[in-house]
């Protein structure tokens, strides 16, 4: 079974997933496909409950570019740990795409990738593990040296470098 | 050279923390080795035939006399006494234990190595030019640009689990010696009309079953762009690379099915859009800093001593060899770079022992400034030997074995490990490397046919690059048995081409007389001044075929 890890705690999900069925619940928050989002917009937008999205691996977030403001949840999801391409959306949607809501990475999610995707701007985690908020403290201690720059401004061993020369 | 900081301290540390973890839980069974694979693999460690083997990083073929010493107490300590240079300018060791890997990372750790992203769907160690640095026809070093984008690919959090893996190479010289163009990444320093010295950037290079001569995305790229750059190419593949069949999974498949016009839209569409957000800037004076490791090391002002090396040469027919093939000219006025080619007649192409790497070790003490380099075509280089110093490092040399002078020659081949190690190979390559090796010793008859590049995979993964090899050998499996399919006409050079197919595949018993036919025929129809490679462009395909199936083909299987 998976829990949710958001922001270092563990959580309840208070988000019912619908994304695999015909209907959903007329109250309470939900997350829905990309393509329940294109075919229902109005319907889902008029219940006035909290919304969320759930991308698969294909979808790329470009479908909803200039539409991020209505989720207050995007699901993306790792079919196999080993596709890599949400990580890309990830940052394209915090980066590029504004969206400030709960970026949660679904599917296979092993530790040994949490803390690529802490810095790639997933926030929430459904977590495989009889600790999960144990295992998340000890992905995320990992590494403390980053050679990348991305939206999460942790700093880059370049710009500790070049602070400290310009220290003197 | 380019020496850690604490910040490079620090990760590798926690790399090898984390990977001393991951194999403690797989050694729990708490990770399956389907979760394993993935973990193990980008930190070099690969499950082959009869063992583990570990594949170390070289990066950017640049050695120290330190480092080698170090790899030599790992193979002695650890693996059975030898290491095995690769085409990636890398090491591996063939006999490891799963245990003990964590322990050899902190050893190779202590000296700035390691084997992070050696393996697995990630950006792979940056090869370049054996010569950086010390190359006459050099424009720039570009072991600055590599180091540079050692540290921007390590660890990556958006590329580290791309379609499939990605090779960058580097050349700072107009003669390519890196073959850039079968590289997913090629970069190619040049000046542009404004004198300004930037990169021209290429993609979709590749060897492998679909083997793709790569495209050039842009003409000239600002060194300060570089990074960022290479993070949109990479993104635009991470998102559009193919995830759906493993064999259509590299760089080189999108770019040729998108076409090399839609995919530069999308690399400078996402480049300048990613302007003013985070991304990686190459700021000069950071270029300035790595620059300051890669300073020349302290040369004596010294003359060329032309005259006194030909006095010593005429007088040593064997060193004269030696110098001939083996040493090229240095940029420092009074020094060579001494080229060891680890191909004396019957060895395993790329092989070396423990105790060889030790001596090589001590000559580049005494006489290289302490530096080594490895080359592509897995040979090693001492690159700053004073010229009046050349006779006394060819004896030593001699003595172990190592100055069998045949740099870029026929019998100095490039061979994959092959059936003999490798789980993936369809044939043992290395027997037939050596074969050929063995066939070709006179010196004055190999000098005779002069550069010859001879390439051999044992399977269509191509490791052994047979694709550009000017001959090309490739192991393909028949009914169960192993055959060897003859491509001619391949380069990795600044003419880079692929190989042509012969013909049939040969036994591999027929091998070394096939190459004795085909040498022949060139010989027969060279004209002046012509390398193998000139005069097959100039005259086709077709006079070796004849040569080679007329003289086999009764022992040819269709």
């Amino acid at each position: 079974m998976t829990r949710l890890v958001r922001n270092g705690e563990l959580v309840e999900d208070r988000f019912v997933d619908v994304s695999g069925e015909d209907t959903w619940p007329e109250q309470g928050a939900i997350i829905v496909s990309l393509e329940q989002w294109q075919t229902h917009r109005d319907a889902l937008l008029a219940r006035g409950a909290p919304l969320g999205l759930r991308l698969r691996s294909d979808q790329m977030p470009d479908a909803i570019r200039g539409e991020v403001g209505h989720f207050d949840v995007i699901a993306l999801e790792f079919p196999k740990f080993r596709d890599g391409r949400a990580y890309s959306y990830a940052r394209l949607l915090r980066e590029r795409y504004g969206y400030a809501g709960e970026l949660r990475a679904v599917g296979e999610v092993l530790l040994e990738q949490l803390h690529f995707m802490l810095r790639c701007g997933f926030d929430a985690f459904e977590i495989r593990d009889p600790d999960p908020l144990g295992a998340y403290r000890a992905a995320e201690a990992d590494f403390t040296v980053w050679y990348q720059p991305t939206g999460d401004g942790r700093p880059t061993a370049m710009q500790l470098r070049r602070e400290r020369r310009q220290q003197g | 050279m380019y020496r850690y900081d604490e910040f490079d301290r620090r990760l590798v540390a926690e790399r090898i923390a984390q990977f001393r973890r991951q194999v403690a839980r797989r050694l729990a069974g708490e990770l399956s080795e389907d979760q394993f694979k993935p973990l193990r693999l980008k930190n070099g460690v690969y499950l082959q035939l009869h063992a583990y083997m570990l594949r170390v990083n070289v990066p950017y073929g640049t050695l120290s006399s330190r480092q080698l010493r170090k790899l030599a107490h790992v193979a002695r300590t650890y693996d059975r006494g030898y290491g095995h240079f690769t085409t990636r300018q890398n090491i591996q060791f063939n006999w490891i234990r799963l245990e003990q890997v964590p322990d050899i990372l902190e050893e190779l750790a202590s000296v700035e190595i390691t084997t992070i992203q050696s393996s697995g769907n990630c950006v792979r160690n940056i090869t370049s030019d054996q010569y950086a640095g010390v190359a006459r026809d050099e424009l720039a070093d570009p072991r600055v640009y590599c180091e540079l984008l050692r540290q921007y690919s390590v660890l990556h959090p958006e590329f580290s689990y791309l379609p499939r893996k990605f090779k960058i190479a580097v050349t700072g010289s107009p003669n390519d010696r890196a073959a850039v163009a079968v590289h997913d990444i090629g970069l190619r320093m040049h000046r542009n009309a404004a004198g300004e010295t930037g990169f021209e950037v290429l993609v979709g290079g590749g060897l492998g079953r679909t083997p793709y001569l790569a495209h050039t995305i842009r003409e000239w790229l600002a060194p300060e762009d570089l990074l960022a750059y290479v993070e949109s190419i990479l993104r635009v593949y991470n998102l559009y690379g193919r995830r759906d069949n493993i064999h259509k999974a590299r760089i080189k498949i999108i770019v040729n099915q998108l076409g090399i016009d839609r995919y530069r839209e999308l690399v400078e569409e996402d480049f300048a859009e990613s302007r003013g957000l985070p991304r990686p800037e190459l700021p000069k004076d950071e270029v300035d800093r790595i620059a300051e490791y890669f300073a020349p090391p302290p040369y004596e002002p010294l003359d060329d001593i032309d005259a006194e090396l030909e006095k010593l040469a005429s007088a040593e027919p064997r060193f004269a060899a030696w110098w001939k093939h083996n040493v090229a000219p240095h940029k420092q006025p009074g020094y060579a770079i001494v080229n060891v080619p680890l191909k004396a007649p019957g060895a395993v192409p790329g092989d070396i022992t423990a105790e060889r790497m030790d001596a090589l070790a001590g000559l580049a003490d005494d006489y290289s400034f302490g530096e080594l380099r490895v080359n592509h075509r897995q040979n090693l280089v001492l690159p700053h030997v004073r010229q009046s110093d050349l006779h006394v490092v060819w004896s030593a040399l001699d003595a172990l074995g190592l100055a069998t002078p045949n740099l870029n020659l026929l019998s100095d081949l490039i061979s994959c490990p092959g059936l003999d190690y490798c789980a993936l190979a369809n044939a043992r390559s290395i027997p037939v490397a050596r074969d050929i090796g063995r066939r070709f010793v006179d010196v004055d008859r190999l000098a005779a046919i002069g550069p010859l590049t001879v390439n051999v995979s044992g399977c269509m993964n191509a490791c052994g690059h047979h694709h550009v090899g000017n001959i090309g050998i490739l192991g393909v499996d028949k009914r169960g048995k192993e055959f060897f399919q003859l491509t001619l006409g391949g380069s990795s050079g600044r003419d880079a081409s692929l190989g042509d197919r012969l013909g049939p595949a040969l036994a591999q018993q027929d091998v070394p007389d096939a190459i004795e036919a085909i040498v022949d025929r060139y010989l027969e129809l060279r004209e002046e001044g012509e390398a193998f490679l000139d005069t097959y462009r100039r005259v086709g395909i077709e006079p070796f075929k004849e040569a080679v199936y007329g003289r086999v083909e009764e022992k040819a299987i269709a």
